[in-house]
């Protein structure tokens, strides 16, 4: 069933179009990976697709029952996060708050689904630990369970593996790949890492400030951006 | 000890500024833990400038001075956090602006209508004798509605704090809740300015929160802790003040400032006895990798 629907879609700042003719269809289950060169307009997009910026012209429309408060963000790391006291408890529960409303404190539902996702990230151990003083890759697991906290729909991941080593980021792509396949949530995931997201996608949307690719991931080795943005890694 | 307390007990003055500093304390402590996180600790410190200036004003038209005080602090809160969160104009610039720009507005009005005395170097100091009846009834009031708020949305402020844009994302109105901690720091500031100072009342909110910062490792134990630090600081600073005859807000300082160094003391030594552990359980593993 289609979930994301963008018609023509574009984004502008204080008039300045970031991005403009979208026009993709995103599956229920699908895992997009929205690639292209820094300043693409590929987090204005995610922005967009998270209802914090209007389109400046077409639309972007949910299907499949999706409500704009079910999607489970991953965002970037922030400066403020760095040396924040929270124990991974903490942190993953307040995934749950949108779910809320305006009741103040946490159900036991929701308590219970905290604890489910931190299991299935395998961070249960690290329950009590200090986010603070965690690895790089034990953060994004943890950021990770939050984001699964907020939906059972869709995930929008921004950049997951900046920062990871090569085995933090390896381990990270396996994890999304068994959420995407075992819970059969849908993934949007922005990324530099165009030849991974090649390999575990399913399907590839190429920006450079316009809609360069949409299709399979098959598809896009074969095409002249694909070929190009896959084989010179140099101007990457 | 307990002598002192009780004589000090049987001044009115003194037990209306202890329950008045007690309720500030704890809920400067509360707020201060999420204002220090989101980087916006010189808020208070420009909030109780503008508060300076407003109490000089209402002295001089004869007002009562926390009703004037209360709603312009507001406005400044309002108005110092859209600042910081429009990258145009920095925000620690424009809270020296207005910092500075109400200072001065203060000390004109006062030395156009009082003329320049102690009066002042109450203002900017604080002064215990301060509290009248009427401003422990408002200021007990207030500070239980503010920590009321704040266990009511508790959950929502932390969201807010460790990740505003992943707030933003799940469909938490982050703004309001930027507002409502703007507001009760606001009026936690007012209430509290008088009895520390205009110039002190920021230490309030700022170290009790990094205090407790150095040995506590969540959100909920660095908040009770904040404020359990914060009322002790207060209480022991008040009877310093009392047998020494330091003016309140900076003896409340001073304790407070011991209390840091107190805490960052005892984390190093955390830290280095867990060094220690692990060293030995390395030594020991390899003990038993020789064998």
């Amino acid at each position: 069933m289609p979930q994301i629907i963008c018609k023509n879609a574009a984004f502008a700042y204080d008039n300045a179009i970031a991005v403009s003719g979208l026009d993709f269809v995103v599956q229920s289950g699908d895992y997009l990976c929205i690639v292209g060169e820094n300043g693409s307009g590929k987090s204005t997009l995610v922005k967009g697709l998270l209802g914090l910026m209007k389109p400046a012209g077409g639309s972007i429309e949910f299907g499949d029952g999706l409500d704009s408060n079910e999607i489970g963000y991953l965002p970037q790391q922030t400066v403020v996060q760095k040396d924040f006291p929270a124990s991974v408890y903490e942190v993953v529960l307040s995934g749950r708050l949108a779910s809320c409303g305006i009741r103040p404190f946490y159900s036991a539902a929701d308590k219970a689904e905290a604890e489910a996702n931190m299991a299935l990230l395998g961070i249960s151990g690290l329950r009590d630990s200090c986010y603070r003083e965690l690895s790089g890759g034990q953060q994004q697991r943890v950021l990770l369970a939050r984001a699964l906290c907020a939906t059972r729909k869709l995930l929008v991941l921004d950049e997951p593996v900046a920062g990871l080593d090569p085995v933090a980021t390896q381990d990270l792509y396996v994890q999304i790949e068994k959420i995407n396949k075992e819970t059969g949530i849908t993934v949007v995931m922005v990324s530099h890492d165009v030849k991974t997201a090649v390999a575990y996608a399913s399907h590839i949307l190429h920006l450079k400030n316009r809609q360069a690719f949409f299709g399979p991931a098959g598809d896009y080795a074969e095409t002249a951006i694909g070929k190009r943005f896959l084989g010179g890694d140099s101007d990457v | 000890m307990f002598e002192t307390l009780s004589e000090m007990f049987s001044y009115g003055f003194l037990v209306r500024a202890v329950v008045v500093g007690v309720m500030v304390s704890l809920c400067a402590a509360l707020l201060g833990v999420s204002l220090v996180l989101k980087r916006y600790s010189m808020i208070g410190f420009g909030l109780s400038n503008v508060g300076f200036g407003t109490l000089a004003i209402a002295t001089a038209l004869n007002l009562a001075p926390l009703a004037v005080s209360m709603p312009v602090v507001v406005l400044a809160a309002f108005l110092l956090l859209r600042i910081s969160e429009n990258s145009k104009i920095k925000g620690d610039a424009a809270i020296a602006l207005i910092s500075t720009a109400s200072l001065a507005i203060g000390i004109s009005v006062i030395a156009m209508t009082t003329g320049m005395n102690t009066d002042v170097c109450n203002y900017l100091f604080g002064s215990i004798l301060a509290m009248s009846h009427a401003d422990v009834q408002l200021s007990v009031t207030l500070s239980i509605a503010v920590m009321a708020l704040f266990v009511l949305f508790y959950n929502k402020i932390f969201a807010v704090t460790f990740d505003e844009g992943f707030a933003r994302a799940t469909g938490v109105k982050a703004g309001a809740y930027n507002m409502l901690i703007a507001l009760l720091t606001a009026m936690t500031i007012v209430l509290g300015m008088r009895m520390m100072g205009a110039l002190l009342i920021s230490s309030l909110v700022i170290f009790p929160a990094l205090t407790s910062m150095r040995l506590c490792k969540k959100f909920k134990t660095v908040t009770i802790c904040s404020a359990i630090v914060s009322v002790a600081c207060f209480f022991i600073g008040v009877v310093m003040s009392y047998l020494h005859a330091i003016p309140t807000g900076a003896s409340v300082v001073l304790v407070n400032v011991v209390a840091f160094f107190g805490f960052w003391l005892a984390a190093l030594l955390v830290l280095r006895r867990k060094g220690a552990q692990t060293a030995e359980l390395g030594a020991e593993r390899l003990e038993r990798m020789v064998e």
